[in-house]
């Protein structure tokens, strides 16, 4: 967390007040509240009334897009239009409408380098643009940070509600929801230097969506349930903070893949030539497994994802790359490097110089 | 040393674990992912390849303190054990897959791994001793003989010995547990695993049916007089004798004993009790934990279960089968277990029994 959320957490983890109350302390906690929600709202191009506060940015993702599909399918609309590379907290809540609530799930998919294909999904609105509920496109790809043009999709959408989940990006990169003219929007405080446990739904006022948590009627009665009051202020702080200097993490994030490509001119920086968020590179390493790099990266202290994993924790083919073109292989042979507001050019020349023996120890061992 | 320490999210992986640590040496724990669809949660005291198995390996690394992660060993599992045992069921054998995944995942597939990347062994909660002598590094019963695992152990090759670290086989079970919850580790009480762990209904005929039908075939009597059917002559086994569902007695009315598989006829014989008698038993694929037996007759032990006897017996090799005559006969002895030969304490080597008279 940065040191102004810390701060501002701290701070109201001592008052006392359920927001809800209409007593005094009540009031002063509303207070602090309501200034953390104008603050967010004016970070990320909204009116405060479009900020609803959830738990993570996973329920923020649920309650768009099963909230957007139910509306539209009181009006006959039953197609819920995702892309191919979204994240769990989207493919899963797809999946889950298709078993149990009767949508249809089309995927867009994407180029090579990781972008939507905006003519798939110009043809598909031409031809069945009246079925479809819901379009949710991720404002940028958590896995090779491949940003997508999603005024486009909204030009494309017209009048058909998209939602975008913008948890990478916030922070990162401009990001305004009206310029952008998107109906929804997810946000998560803990990728922006906040707390854990809290995130934002940002939807357009006036859009009222069935809830998936129905009771005290708290946020526009689309999240019930006390307000986390400490996490919110220090959500706002974080969204405040100018601690994230983009121009400096993009930097460092070359200066690594051009030591990565001059040491191992064999690996393929995945979404090299798309529009990507300073901080991210996926690579991949030809002949490796992916978790054997993990752990000998992890030796080294250099942490480092691969796709992800299933319930079991046995890492899986990235759908990402996969959808991307890579086979289940290559997908394998990949990794993530996450560049932070504090890491240094140091930390990048310690990466690059560990790399080449990991990459041989790794390749040794997939051929054990 | 560098280690990697196999945790199957069970009390006695948690402790060797934990131990190795102890001892000085730079331990990484792994849990070894074996099924590519696996079960939620245990069920009773079978399987231990779980989701909340791996859950309960990771909270003891996490515990213990060593860095914790999975491996995805279900391809090689399926292709190494599991369709291993099936292709012994079907030729009539009964295997051991405990011992197959030793030779071939743990002590191997992960064991190669491990080096490749730079690591010297890999410990596992085995049941087992080693120690040091002139002829190297050799593998030992542990001192809780009623949990001793050197017979599964037993087709581990003087490499693989070298690379494998058991740090438990000093240590009586009971002991384990009450040390395991010392160390504030979970899974102290946590039941043993027994049976097979991919057969997470304990149903190993149901389970071999599914997979290799339930063709009727005859039983018949040593005459070859059919006496009744059965529906797959390989969820039999050799001294079986529940489960027969013979309705035509033996003329003096005692029981009768599964004598003999024959899987190209789909046949089952029986017999009587007396039958199932065994004084030398022939096996093959022979792999020797020191150094290998001669065709000079030598004393030891030869057991021929998991938790069997140690039968006194004399044992030559040929170069290509391993003999071994017993002083007394055996009663009921399946073709597929293995023959492991012990001199005292210490494994010498083991072969799977293809033939028995």
């Amino acid at each position: 967390m940065v040191e102004e959320a810390l701060i501002a957490m701290t701070a109201q983890l001592a008052r006392l007040g359920n927001p809800s109350s209409l007593h005094t302390h009540g009031r002063a906690t509303r207070k602090t509240l309501e200034d953390a929600r104008e603050v967010i709202a004016k970070e990320v191009g909204c009116l405060p009334s479009e900020v609803i506060f959830t738990a993570s940015g996973t329920e923020a993702n649920n309650t768009a897009l099963k909230g957007l599909y139910w509306q539209g399918r009181d009006k006959g609309k039953h197609v819920v239009v995702i892309s191919s590379i979204e994240h769990h907290a989207i493919v899963d809540p797809a999946h889950w409408l298709e078993v149990h609530e009767g949508a249809e799930i089309i995927q867009i998919p994407v180029n090579a380098d990781g972008v939507i294909d905006l003519k798939f999904l110009t043809d598909l609105v031409a031809t069945r643009g009246n079925e479809i509920a819901v379009i949710s496109v991720m404002h940028a790809n958590n896995e090779t940070g491949v940003i997508q043009p999603i005024r486009t999709v909204v030009d494309i959408a017209g009048e058909i509600p998209v939602h975008t989940d913008a948890a990478q990006s916030f922070k990162k990169v401009p990001l305004s929801f009206a310029e952008l003219g998107v109906y929804a929007m997810s946000l998560s405080a803990h990728k922006t230097g906040g707390p854990l446990g809290i995130g934002a739904l940002i939807l357009r006022r006036a859009v009222e969506i069935p809830a998936l948590l129905h009771g005290g009627g708290q946020e526009r009665e689309i999240r019930s349930g006390t307000l986390n009051a400490p996490a919110i202020v220090a959500f706002a702080a974080a969204a405040k903070s100018k601690y994230y200097d983009s121009a400096k993490v993009s930097a460092l994030r070359d200066s690594f893949i051009a030591g990565i490509t001059s040491a191992l001119p064999e690996v393929i920086v995945n979404g090299l030539k798309a529009d990507r968020l300073p901080g991210i590179v996926n690579i991949t390493f030809p002949g490796t497994q992916s978790d054997t790099l993990l752990l000998l990266m992890d030796a080294q202290n250099i942490s480092c994802s691969t796709g992800s994993a299933c319930s079991a924790g046995v890492h899986e083919a990235s759908h990402v790359l996969l959808a991307m073109g890579h086979n289940e292989v290559s997908a394998q042979s990949s990794l993530r490097f996450s560049f932070g507001a504090t890491s240094t050019s140091a930390d990048v020349d310690f990466a690059v110089s560990v790399l080449p023996d990991v990459i041989t120890r790794g390749r040794a061992a997939n051929l054990s | 040393m560098k280690l990697i320490a196999a945790m199957s999210g069970g009390v006695d992986s948690a402790v060797a674990a934990a131990r190795a640590v102890e001892a000085g040496h730079d331990v990484i724990g792994v849990h070894l992912a074996l099924s590519s669809n696996p079960q939620k949660y245990r069920s009773g005291a079978r399987g231990c390849c779980t989701i909340e198995d791996s859950h309960d390996a990771r909270r003891a690394a996490d515990v213990i303190g060593i860095p914790f992660y999975i491996w995805d060993m279900a391809e090689e599992f399926h292709d190494g054990v599991v369709e291993d045992f099936l292709a012994e069921y079907a030729a009539g054998r009964t295997p051991n897959p405990c011992l197959r995944c030793n030779e071939k995942i743990k002590f191997a597939a992960v064991l190669d791994r491990a080096r490749a990347m730079g690591f010297d062994g890999v410990v596992t909660g085995h049941y087992a001793r080693t120690q040091i002598s002139d002829s190297g590094k050799t593998l030992h019963r542990a001192v809780d003989h009623s949990k001793d695992q050197s017979y599964v152990l037993s087709v581990l090759t003087v490499e693989q010995i070298e690379g494998a670290i058991f740090p438990l086989g000093d240590t009586t079970k009971v002991d384990i547990r009450k040390e395991a919850e010392a160390r504030g580790l979970a899974v102290a009480q946590k039941p043993d695993s027994h049976d097979i762990c991919f057969v997470p209904s304990g149903d190993n005929a149901g389970w071999l049916r599914d997979r290799l039908g339930s063709e009727v075939g005859p039983i018949v009597d040593q005459n070859g007089v059919k006496i009744g059917e059965h529906k797959g002559a390989y969820t039999y086994t050799i001294g079986q004798r529940k489960g027969l569902g013979l309705t035509v007695p033996t003329a003096d009315g005692s029981p009768r004993f599964v004598l003999k598989i024959e899987p190209v006829s789909n046949t089952v014989v029986v017999g009587a009790r007396e039958d199932l008698a065994v004084t030398t038993m022939r096996g093959e694929r022979a792999v020797w934990c020191g150094p290998a037996a001669t065709d000079q007759h030598q004393r030891g032990f030869v057991q021929v279960r998991a938790h069997g006897a140690a039968l006194p017996c004399s044992y030559f090799y040929d170069g290509n089968f391993l003999t071994a005559q017993l002083d007394e006969p055996l009663l009921g002895l399946a073709t597929g277990q293995a023959m492991v030969i012990y001199d005292g304490d210490r494994v010498v080597g083991s072969a799977t029994i293809c033939e028995t008279a």
